[in-house]
């Protein structure tokens, strides 16, 4: 099937109606049934009954988190595998998320703070500085283009990941309110108090982040195709991957402190849009942006269902799983030499 | 064949040859009375203080009168843990290393760790912990983890070390989620405990902690050292090797078998102590500037360096609160790791 524009464009309004389907079962879906009816009550005019109060304060909180959550991951991952031109990089992996996750802990457990808005800049610092590693490690020597092989990059995103979990349980143990606070939160879940406040507080930094990264979708085609070739093309590959650094760990960084570390989003989603659209990142990078979150609110969709009334299975847990056997089956499989 | 010889000499007995270089052993030697030396000033450490003198002559038999409980009874099980299990780690570090021919391959990294872990929480939340069902559970756990990552790493891209550490990265991934997600299902009091434990901790290790790490050290380690040669030519590739007339297949079963048993039982006695087995085969190279793998150089790294770390963490040397070990070794190893880092993409290697 040719790859053409408007077949593309095509696919992704499908891909488009898909999310809008996952989000309003998000909201729709739960431990309190509620009839369409009801939810349209609640959306259209709230007259603060038990049922609007749970759809407007919970649900609709809990599916806008993973909208922007899901997206910024995606794009996240769709842009660390443009930039390092590895098949296995992603946020989780590279070990950003315990960057930001570890930036956040050290904000709980040393200056006190409660709040996602209080904690957001320290888990951006977190996120910056393993991004950084990564950005050394990945782009190989002195910008060469000689990458790093994925077992190389994997490997050192994997050790630079639990030297940080390391130090985070550290924070833990010497402080059991923050041990309390954060077992909860570094599964990663949709389910934060008062999701709006926090959306509201995070969202323009995910916001900033993915305007920078579609902007960088025609410079990273350059960039893709060697160093020369691409200042040939007129593209400044040092500026684009300084970008690329700066949009990976806004979103990341405000992703994360905003749910805590969902990892995998950004493995999993960039290698199926590319599946669906090649190699143009014109392409992968929407794709990503709107085929994450569908996976994000469909496991959290999927494990309010399974884990019943009287329990809680966070999405992160879900999506982890999913992740990991997705890595794996990627390992086995052919397409590790594509990029 | 000349591949590793260096200045070495070859020892030999039956099917078996070692080669011996000077400077292995005498790294080797000094590595291991820098470990006993550790050990003499630690069990001189704490509220009951006694120099060095005083704690070798009470090891002997003499000694001020009432230190023989507090050096032998006291402190030697839990230091005596920490030499071992620090040995054991180091040995199954250097063994993956090799194996994966990697310098970051290490238990933590290729799914052993988090299995453990797995098993141990599964014990603590589930069925209400135990001094016995806790060690049990890690080992099965992280066996399990390992023969899972194993069986998963038989097909694929790329070399059979690299597909190794690649399920192993996989693996621990969602390992790592449903630990976390069993954490956030304990209660307050069983996280705390599972953390601990989660973290490696030498903290009331007894002697039957002790011993069977030392059976299992006994065991398998000169076995380990006996095959290096064997390993040695394995790192250079599969192709390589099996042209030189090495049953790859077979090496590396019998050695990820040894590594995951060294692993398995320090694990079972002390926690999953992070670092110990990615650092100390390195440091050990380092020291060695040998192209082999050096198990047992590595082994007596393993043990100075995981006392050390404990001497040091425990509050009786410097002021504060007295930390697990684990929390000490990881934050070294991070250092550790980043100039390994660094170092190698200025080799141009990364």
């Amino acid at each position: 099937m040719p790859r053409t524009a408007p077949r593309l464009a095509a696919l992704l309004v499908a891909a488009l109606a898909l999310l809008a389907v996952t989000a309003a079962l998000s909201i729709a879906v739960g431990t309190k049934g509620i009839g369409p009816a009801g939810i349209w009550h609640a959306l259209a005019h709230p007259t603060g009954t038990y049922d609007d109060t749970v759809v407007r304060r919970l649900r609709l909180p809990r599916t806008a988190l993973g909208l922007a959550a899901g997206a910024s991951l995606g794009l996240a991952g769709a842009l660390m595998q443009g930039l390092t031109r590895n098949p296995l990089a992603d946020p989780g992996i590279l070990g950003v998320n315990a960057g930001a996750s570890l930036g956040a802990v050290a904000a709980i457990s040393l200056l006190g703070v409660q709040s996602p808005s209080g904690f957001v800049w320290f888990a951006l610092a977190g996120a910056a500085a393993a991004t950084a590693v990564v950005y050394l490690l990945g782009a190989g020597r002195s910008g060469r283009g000689a990458a790093a092989t994925p077992v190389r990059l994997a490997l050192a995103g994997t050790a630079v990941q639990a030297a940080l979990l390391g130090v985070n349980q550290a924070f833990q143990i010497l402080d059991s309110a923050a041990l309390d606070k954060m077992r909860f939160w570094v599964v990663g879940a949709l389910t934060v108090d008062n999701g709006m406040h926090v959306l509201a507080e995070t969202g323009p930094l995910m916001l900033l982040g993915a305007l920078i990264a579609l902007g960088l979708a025609r410079p990273l085609n350059a960039v893709a195709l060697g160093e020369d070739s691409a200042r040939a093309l007129g593209a400044r590959p040092g500026r684009t991957r300084a970008l690329a650094v700066l949009a990976i760990t806004l979103l990341c960084g405000a992703a994360t402190a905003a749910c805590g570390p969902i990892g995998f989003l950004g493995l999993m989603i960039p290698h199926a849009a590319r599946a669906l659209t090649g190699p143009d990142q014109r392409w992968i990078l929407p794709f990503s942006m709107v085929l994450a979150p569908v996976l994000l609110l469909g496991s959290d969709v999927l494990a309010r269902v399974a884990a019943g009334s009287d329990s809680e299975l966070q999405v992160g847990v879900v999506t982890a799983v999913l992740g990991g056997l997705a890595f794996v089956l990627l390992v086995r499989s052919r397409r590790m030499a594509e990029l | 064949m000349s591949i590793t010889s260096g200045t070495g000499k070859p020892l030999r007995a039956g099917r078996f040859s070692l080669l011996v270089r000077p400077r292995t052993v005498v790294v080797c030697t000094a590595l291991l009375l820098a470990a006993a030396a550790v050990g003499v000033v630690a069990l001189g450490t704490g509220e009951y203080r006694l120099t060095p003198g005083q704690v070798l002559a009470t090891l002997a038999g003499g000694g001020p009168p009432g230190a023989s409980f507090v050096v032998t009874e006291l402190r030697l099980p839990r230091i005596a843990t920490g030499l071992l299990v620090g040995a054991a780690f180091a040995a199954s570090g250097g063994i993956f290393q090799s194996l994966a021919r990697n310098p970051l391959a290490s238990p933590d990294i290729i799914g052993f760790t988090a299995g453990s872990a797995g098993g141990a929480l599964l014990v603590i939340v589930v069925l209400g912990g135990g001094a016995v069902g806790v060690p049990l559970g890690a080992v099965l756990g992280g066996v399990v983890a390992a023969l899972l990552v194993h069986g998963l790493a038989r097909r694929g891209v790329g070399g059979a070390g690299g597909r190794l550490v690649l399920t192993g990265i996989g693996v621990t991934a969602v390992l790592g989620a449903l630990n976390s997600y069993l954490l956030t299902r304990a209660s307050f009091a069983e996280a705390q405990q599972a953390l601990l434990w989660l973290t490696g901790s030498l903290d009331g290790r007894g002697w039957s902690n002790a011993l069977p790490v030392a059976a299992v050290l006994v065991a398998v380690l000169p076995a380990v050292v006996l095959t290096s040669r064997r390993m040695a030519l394995a790192e250079m590739g599969e192709d390589a090797a099996v042209a030189l007339g090495v049953n790859t297949a077979r090496t590396r079963l019998w050695l990820s078998a040894a590594g995951v048993l060294l692993a398995a039982v320090a694990t079972s006695a002390a926690g999953p102590i992070p670092f110990v087995a990615l650092a100390a085969p390195q440091l050990a190279r380092r020291l060695t500037r040998s192209p082999e793998p050096g198990i047992g150089t590595a082994a007596a790294m393993g043990a100075a360096l995981t006392a050390g770390a404990d001497w040091l963490a425990d509050g009786r040397v410097l002021p504060g609160t007295p930390l697990p070990v684990g929390v000490l070794t990881a934050a070294l190893g991070g250092g550790y790791l980043l100039w390994l880092l660094v170092r190698e993409r200025r080799a141009g290697r990364t």
